[in-house]
């Protein structure tokens, strides 16, 4: 059991896993969501007091926005994810795995100001190491966690072959193996698919072990059969 | 049933929960997608991606007419089984990040009082807001009194004992207090020319609520942070006022604090009130944990400071704009400041009640879950 994981159940009764992200991939965002900050007031700042007192004054409550308001906006608008935080794929989540409300990011936002003391997020950095879930203060009194954003992906394709029996009958594990090599049979070399494929020495034993991918294609065939495909 | 009768089975349903999550999260989605659909009637149209090719193929009135609580349902349904039959992990984790997406479409947080943003924001201070205050008055009586107390005492204390305002302000800041309020100057106020209003806006908007965030979030240190930034800034304030009063600048410097007074120390007594709700949860729970306390009382006092926000704002605008007009006298200045007073005092005591209630504060309601399902759209 990974102790990064942290499971949730729906109110359907489902449980989701969750990761969350840790201190490293949390600076990095914040780091660029820093420098983008950073370039915005740049920007405004040699654009608007151009146009004297009164872009003065845009300027300050452009700084006053994005000071305060830049990750909550970007949290409600975008889903959890400020720029920083898209770019490392993570997401700030209600503990229940919902979106975050308006509520729960201002208040974690606001209390970064605590967990930046007495400097560069010290405060922070340690309620992170002491929490279960890599919580900030700010996480902890809002009730949000950041976790790793999975992106959708599709079936991944068996390779359609002869099916082929297991000559001795497997566990369930041993099933659920075999079928996921032989979905992920493409990310592999030949080699590398066909040294993998000759760990199952019972499945492959009675083979030729001149010809170059007989292995690799037994475990395809038997996990077609598995599949359902006969 | 075996993985790939499975998979055969169910695959449009995923695809269509799948359009439908990123429908319901991206509004703006739809209309793409009709447009692509309208394509692809019109001629042949290349799919940019595999998504897109799936979307394609399925029968726009199947999208149309989809039921997505319920589709969603028996895809949790579909993982459930998958994981029980323990087919295999890669068609798991695709079940399984679709009902996590899902899961977020249908539980997102939506505006419960209207349908737009601004139907949000009007509930939000025609009762949220007010409401919220005055539950937690006891709250705002500690914190004015630890913030107006020692206004009041430097205020006094100083026409006694003038030495006392270097006790709290360097002697440079005074001499530059001096200068701000001094009758023979030609402005008043913050050193400014006439064009600068504008600016000064930003600045009391940039500066005055950042204080008060500060002054809230620094309560979660067991409510110390809110505590001295209170206490400071009440002997602060007092001690420029007293100082400014026993030199006999009355005239310059009451005029252009009274009008933006009523929003501003108002605000900062509330900045301070949520601070200090939120630390006292921890030092004093009562029957529940200190961490569920927290939670709680986090969930109250971010309302409050929502609300501040807002009035940081208003007392910025007045301070920038009106405060520093010198066209106006000062008998009108005082009367306005006066009106200020009453209008924030009379909103928090009777906006938002409901006529049958009586002003009982444990008879008021909890306001409805900020969360719903929105289930209008199906």
């Amino acid at each position: 059991m990974l102790d990064t994981i942290k499971k949730i159940e729906t109110p359907e009764g489902v449980e989701l896993p969750l990761t969350c992200a840790g201190f490293y991939v949390r600076s990095i965002a914040w780091l660029l969501d820093a420098l983008i900050q950073g370039v915005l007031l740049f920007l405004l700042g040699i654009a608007l007091p151009s146009l004297g007192d009164f872009g003065m004054g845009l300027f300050l409550i452009a700084v006053f926005i994005i000071n305060w308001f830049y990750p909550v906006l970007f949290e409600i608008y975008m889903h959890g994810q400020t720029p920083g935080k898209k770019v490392m794929k993570i997401q700030v989540l209600l503990m229940d795995g919902t979106l975050v409300n308006w509520g729960a990011s201002m208040l974690r936002n606001l209390l970064r100001t605590v967990d930046f003391l007495p400097f560069f997020y010290i405060l922070g950095f340690i309620s992170m190491l002491f929490s279960k879930d890599f919580r900030r203060l700010g996480d902890l009194a809002a009730d949000t966690i950041v976790v790793y954003k999975r992106s959708q992906q599709h079936i991944a394709r068996i390779p359609h072959a002869e099916p082929a029996a297991p000559p001795i009958a497997l566990t369930a594990r041993e099933q659920q193996s075999i079928v996921s090599y032989a979905e992920r049979l493409s990310q592999f070399s030949p080699e590398r698919a066909e040294e993998l494929a000759l760990l199952a020495t019972p499945l492959v034993k009675d083979l030729d072990q001149q010809s170059g991918h007989a292995a690799s294609d037994r475990i395809v065939s038997i996990a077609n059969y598995l599949v359902g495909r006969r | 049933m075996n993985q790939a009768r499975f998979i055969e089975l169910h695959e449009q349903q995923w695809l269509l929960l799948e359009v439908l999550c990123n429908e319901q999260l991206h509004p703006d989605k739809i209309a793409r997608r009709h447009s692509r659909q309208a394509k692809r009637k019109a001629k042949h149209y290349q799919p940019k991606s595999l998504y897109e090719e799936q979307i394609l193929v399925l029968p726009p009135e199947l999208i149309e007419q989809a039921d997505f609580p319920a589709l969603y349902r028996e895809v949790c349904q579909h993982l459930s089984l998958a994981e029980a039959r323990r087919y295999s992990p890669y068609l798991i984790e695709r079940l399984s990040i679709l009902v996590e997406q899902a899961h977020q479409a249908f539980y997102r947080p939506v505006h419960v009082y209207g349908d737009s943003a601004l139907s949000a924001i009007i509930r939000f201070f025609t009762w949220t807001f007010p409401r919220t205050v005055r539950r937690e008055i006891n709250w705002l009586w500690l914190s004015s009194l630890l913030f107006y107390g020692p206004l009041l005492a430097m205020i006094i204390v100083i026409q006694f004992r003038p030495e006392f305002v270097y006790s709290v302000l360097s002697p440079d800041s005074v001499s530059g207090m001096e200068a701000m309020y001094d009758p023979q100057a030609e402005h008043i106020g913050r050193e400014r020319g006439s064009g600068s209003d504008s600016k000064m806006f930003g600045f009391y908007i940039f500066n005055n609520t950042s204080i008060g965030f500060r002054t809230f979030a620094s309560g979660l240190l067991l409510g110390i942070g809110s505590l001295f930034t209170l206490l400071f800034n009440g002997l602060h304030i007092g001690a420029v006022a007293g100082h400014l009063t026993h030199l006999g600048y009355s005239d310059t410097f009451w005029p252009f604090v009274v009008g933006h007074s009523a929003f501003e120390l108002t605000a900062i007594a509330l900045s301070g009130a949520a601070g200090l709700k939120l630390g006292f949860s921890l030092l004093m729970p009562g029957r529940k944990s200190r961490y569920q306390a927290l939670l709680d009382s986090a969930k109250i006092s971010v309302r409050i400071m929502g609300g501040v926000a807002i009035m940081f704002v208003m007392a910025a605008f007045i301070e920038a704009y009106w405060s520093s007009t010198q066209l106006i006298d000062a008998q009108t200045k005082y009367t306005v400041g006066a009106l200020l007073w009453l209008l924030v005092t009379g909103y928090f005591a009777f906006v938002g009640r409901r006529s049958d209630e009586s002003s009982n504060p444990a008879l008021e309601m909890e306001p409805q879950a900020e969360r719903l399902t929105d289930k209008r759209e199906f």
